[in-house]
Parts: C-alpha cells; sequence; structure tokens
C-alpha cells in the first residue's frame, strides 16, 4: 500500500491548521496595532513568538509526513 | 592581495583539473534516457556529500563527465588513519568502483563510506538493508557539510574580529565593518536579550546568544548558494545547538525553576502528573528548537528544488518561465527565512534562559 497519498493529505491538514492559527494571530496583532501604534515594536516581537511557536507544530507533522 | 587571488584561483583550477582528467566514465546511452527521479534529486541536493557536486556534461563520444570539487576523506579503521581525496571514487556511487589504500578497499554508497571484507569486490546487503560483506569505518571526513561550517567559522572570526580591532582603535563613531556589525548586534542585545533575561543578569549570556544568531544567519545564507551546503537543514547541527541552550538553561536556572518542576502550585494529588510533563517540558523546549530550525530550512529548500524538478517532470520548456519565476520568488522568501528563524532561535533561547533565572516575588 502506498502511503505517500497520505502523507500529502496530512502535510495538507497541517498546512490548513498553521494557517488558521497564524492567521489569528495577524489579526490580533493587527487590532492591536490600530489601537495602540505606540505599542508596536512590543506587539510586533510577542506576535512572531506566538506564529513561530505555531508553525513549530506544524513543522512536526511535515517532519512526520516526510517520514512516512 | 593580488598575489594571494591569484594564488586562489589557480588552486582551485588544479582542483577542478584533477577531477576532470579523472572524470567518471559512465555508460551513457542518449536513446534511452533515464527516468527523472525528483525524489531522489532532493534528496542528494539536501543531504550531506564528500564533495560540492556543479554539473554533469556529456562530450561528443557520449562519455558523462562530472565537475566537481574533491574534499578529503579520512578514515579511522584497525590498520589507523587513513586519507584520500574523494575524487579517488571517480564519483561511483553505487558501491562497485574499488578504491584501495594500505592495503583496505573502500567503497562509496550513497555518500557512505564502506570498507570491504576481504575477496569481496563489490557491496551487497541483505534484505534489511545491512551490508553483507563490508563493515563501516570511523568516517571524520571533511564533508561538504563540515567544510561549510569551517568556512563560516573562518567568516565569522575575520569578520568579527575586524570589527573587535577597529572598536579598539577608533573609540568614536564605528567605522568600516563595525558600522554594519554594530547596529546588528546593538539590536540582539537591546530587543532580544534584555527584553527577556532581565537588565540585571543579560550580560554573561549575551557571547552566547549573539554568536548562535551570526551562525545560524550566516550558515542558513551560505546554504541558499546553489551547490552550496545544507548546514542548518541537518538535524545533527540543530540538535548540538539546541544542546547548548538546553544547557546554558538548565545550569543557570534558579531554585524558583526547580521548585516549579519538582514541587509545582497545585493540589498534591495532581503532582503524579504535573511532575513528569513539567520534567518533559525541560527537553521538548530545545527539541522544538531543533526541529524548527532543521524543518524550516530543509523545507524551504525542498521546495526550491521541486519547483526546478517541474520542468523536467513535464519535460517541457514552456514550464520553465513559471518554474524560474517560482524559484525567485521563494529564494527571496527564503533570505527573509535565513534572518527570521536566527531570529527566533536566539530570541526562543533568551526567553528560555530568561524563565529559568527570573525571580518570583
Amino acid at each position: 500500500m502506498d502511503f505517500g497519498a497520505f502523507a500529502a493529505i496530512g502535510a495538507g491538514l497541517a498546512a490548513i491548521g498553521a494557517g488558521i492559527g497564524i492567521g489569528n494571530i495577524g489579526r490580533s496583532a493587527m487590532e492591536a496595532i490600530a489601537r495602540q501604534p505606540e505599542a508596536t515594536s512590543k506587539i510586533q516581537t510577542n506576535m512572531i513568538i506566538a506564529a513561530a511557536l505555531i508553525e513549530g507544530v506544524a513543522l512536526f507533522a511535515v517532519v512526520v509526513a516526510l517520514m512516512k | 592581495m593580488k598575489k594571494l587571488l591569484r594564488e586562489v584561483i589557480f588552486s582551485i583550477v588544479v582542483l577542478f583539473s584533477c577531477v576532470n582528467a579523472k572524470a567518471a566514465e559512465k555508460e551513457h546511452n542518449n536513446n534511452n534516457e533515464e527516468e527523472f527521479n525528483s525524489v531522489e534529486m532532493i534528496m542528494h541536493h539536501i543531504s550531506d556529500a564528500h564533495d560540492f557536486h556543479f554539473f554533469d556534461y556529456t562530450d561528443e563520444a557520449g562519455v558523462k563527465h562530472a565537475v566537481s570539487l574533491p574534499l578529503p576523506i579520512i578514515l579511522f579503521t584497525d590498520n589507523g588513519l587513513t586519507c584520500f581525496m574523494s575524487c579517488a571514487f571517480h564519483h561511483n556511487d553505487d558501491g562497485t568502483y574499488v578504491v584501495s589504500k594500505n592495503g583496505e578497499n573502500f567503497v562509496k554508497y550513497h555518500e557512505k563510506i564502506y570498507q570491504l571484507n576481504e575477496g569481496a569486490s563489490s557491496l551487497e546487503f541483505d534484505e534489511h538493508h545491512h551490508p553483507l560483506n563490508a563493515v563501516k569505518p570511523i568516517d571524520i571526513s571533511i564533508t561538504k557539510n563540515v567544510f561549510s561550517m569551517l568556512l563560516s567559522v573562518v567568516l565569522l572570526l575575520s569578520l568579527f574580529g575586524a570589527a573587535g580591532r577597529s572598536a579598539r582603535k577608533n573609540p568614536g563613531a564605528p567605522k568600516g565593518i563595525l558600522a554594519f556589525l554594530e547596529p546588528i548586534v546593538v539590536f540582539i542585545r537591546e530587543d532580544i536579550i534584555i527584553p527577556n533575561v532581565g537588565e540585571k543578569k543579560h550580560k554573561k549570556y549575551i557571547p552566547y546568544l549573539v554568536t548562535v544568531f551570526f551562525f545560524i544567519f550566516f550558515n542558513n545564507l551560505l546554504g541558499l548558494i546553489p551547490s552550496g551546503a545544507n548546514l542548518t537543514g541537518n538535524i545533527a547541527v540543530t540538535l548540538v545547538l539546541s544542546v547548548f541552550t538546553l544547557l546554558i538553561t538548565n545550569f543557570s536556572a534558579n531554585k524558583d525553576y526547580w521548585k516549579h518542576i519538582f514541587l509545582p502550585p497545585v493540589p498534591k494529588a495532581l503532582y503524579p502528573i504535573m511532575v513528569p510533563i513539567e520534567i518533559i517540558g525541560i527537553l521538548t523546549k530545545p527539541f522544538a528548537l531543533m526541529i524548527r530550525l532543521f524543518a524550516n530550512i530543509t523545507a524551504g529548500h525542498i521546495i526550491i528544488l521541486s519547483l526546478i524538478s517541474l520542468i523536467f517532470v513535464f519535460k517541457s520548456i514552456f514550464i520553465a518561465p513559471v518554474s524560474v519565476g517560482f524559484v525567485l520568488f521563494m529564494y527571496t522568501l527564503e533570505l527573509l527565512v535565513a534572518l527570521l528563524q536566527a531570529y527566533i532561535f536566539t530570541l526562543l533561547s533568551a526567553l528560555f534562559i530568561g524563565q529559568a533565572i527570573q525571580e518570583h516575588h
């Protein structure tokens, strides 16, 4: 049985999850910056940390899909 | 300086001629071209190798030649140390070309060196892919990755050495290479280290965090050079980097940190669940650092190579402009990722160290 297709579906699902997560962070960060432009740099740093943490989880899925 | 440059160019030419003179003489049939295997090509490009392979060409006689830069192979066998250049294998990677040195026979199979047993003429495997008639010697060769790492070390030392000398000589406004590096170092200190580690104890951690930032950044950029080594996309390298962070975090941790792990502020009944989770938590943070850097850089390389492969999969020149356009886009994105991943690694390392040394009130 060929698991290559399942690996591709898994990688796609991981991309959807990470996309939704990072999209939410981006939206909230934009709203926060619009409300408080003076806190831009602090919000950006925290946004990148949160995005990196989500991306890390998505990349776990990619690595597992690669190893299939 | 000019003389040095001429000598460098001369030695490169000599190295190339060594390869071309002994170029691989593979049977090449033009009528029946071998099927293009994109997965094999991509895996070959992102993994380590014993030479810098640039391109292949076929001459009028139909003989395939490979142009590459050989690197030294250093092996530790029962008879002691054995050294030779990787061009001795004549670009054979199937375990069929035997190199005899010091009375021992070596073959190369998928960029791994095997030592053949007495009387064996080529490598054979059993069904579990264990070699039947060969053993793996201890291999401490200067491979592509090792060479790239040494190159980045030389680059870092010369750049920062020059910057340091310039800072000592000229106490006024920074000049030359220092004017380029100082804003980056100040950015790392002011925006990454101080907010996360804390004003009071940050000085001790500046050397490690600045070094790790520039090491990752330089190697990410060196990895983007075509035919360069994929060093930060090698899990062993990222493992060592994250182990450094693990050790620094745990050795500088104060008693609040350990108390939080072994006596967390929860009801006693939850201890059997909470304590193991907290102990695993010590390891998962650096583990995530390792996977993040490895997967980001490797994924970037795979995407670029897959887009290039599309041309050969469709066997059409009209795909090429689309493919090259996308590759250019991905390449510029990868330049951003190279900086971003170095930033993230440094930021999260600083964050973990900060969590371990902060004092509770």
